[in-house]
């Protein structure tokens, strides 16, 4: 639902560590959105929130486990509560981190598998475009969008993967070649069984912008803008 | 009460800092198997007792010091020196 202007409210957690909390708002606002940073000690989200983007970055230094401290956040109770009555929660890369410590997606995300930082665009084959955050794309199509991380290695042991695969919850898989970190089958991205929460590694916010070489990403998170203004799961 | 926790990568899974320690001390000509690296977490604890430590510190190891889905975990107590 969105405001008397028509712009969807978005609101973007931010972490200690946090840094691409901007352009993920930035990114939003070019599509259409109105976006609302919200410090990490919130309660509670802004009111008339549509969605949620976890953005990128290194929550809480990533000690111990990437995000695995960012999830006991007070905003993350929001955000978990949120997800749970079916609002749109998009995680990108530590975001994805986060939620997956946080049980809203399943795996887990580990150290590249070559151990070194990877900083470049990846093509990403969209497995979904039924989802509200893949409708401006085709299924099969395939985006170029930048990745930028040392621990992005997805993975799920052989039961959770085939249920996962089972459920279509695989939204996003590195083209063929292109696995930046030796994910899980390939796994840029995934959902939870409800399609209403996604975290991917690659940054669809650095991809809105001619200048910067693509605008894939704008296949997501202008998806996403789409749904947040239609949604009737809004806070009140 | 003192209790260390060992972290560990579960068995099975994929462990590239274990791999990369592993190639570094063949390098050196030492003469190693598999090599797995994990995390080392020391804790001080106002528990009365071991039973009731190893209760709390179970629970944080759930919570927060290892993910079940690829790590296991030891706890270990000795009483302050």
């Amino acid at each position: 639902m969105s405001d008397a202007t028509g712009q969807p409210l978005v609101a973007v957690p931010v972490f200690p560590g946090s840094n691409d909390d901007r352009d993920a708002a930035a990114a939003l606002e070019l599509l259409g959105a109105r976006a609302q940073r919200v410090w990490h000690d919130e309660d509670e989200l802004p009111g008339r929130t549509a969605a949620v983007v976890l953005p990128g970055g290194f929550s809480y230094g990533d000690y111990l486990r990437c995000g695995a401290i960012a999830r006991f956040s007070p905003v993350m109770r929001a955000v978990g509560s949120f997800a749970a009555d079916g609002g749109l929660v998009l995680g990108i890369c530590n975001g994805f981190q986060i939620l997956t410590e946080a049980g809203l997606l399943p795996g887990v995300l580990r150290p590249n598998a070559s151990l070194t930082f990877v900083c470049r665009d990846v093509r990403v084959r969209v497995e979904r475009d039924d989802l509200p955050f893949t409708r401006r794309a085709a299924a099969g199509d395939l985006l170029s969008i930048p990745v930028k991380h040392g621990e992005g290695c997805w993975f799920a042991s052989d039961e959770l993967l085939a249920e996962l695969e089972a459920n279509e919850q695989i939204v996003l898989r590195y083209a063929e070649g292109d696995n930046p970190n030796g994910s899980v089958a390939d796994v840029a991205g995934v959902c939870n069984a409800t399609g209403n929460v996604l975290g991917l590694m690659p940054h669809p916010e650095h991809a809105v912008d001619p200048l910067l070489g693509s605008t894939d990403g704008a296949a997501i998170l202008g998806s996403l803008v789409d749904a947040a203004r239609l949604s009737s799961l809004v806070v009140a | 009460m003192k209790a260390t926790v060992l972290v560990r990568p579960k068995p099975g899974i994929l462990d590239p800092q274990g791999q990369a320690v592993e190639s570094s001390l063949r390098h050196l000509g030492f003469a190693v198997g598999d090599a797995r690296v994990g995390k080392l977490v020391e804790l001080e604890l106002d528990a009365v007792d071991e039973a009731e430590a190893r209760r709390e510190v179970e629970r944080m190891c759930e919570q927060l010091l290892a993910n079940p889905l690829i790590e296991s975990y030891d706890i270990e107590f000795r009483e302050q020196e």
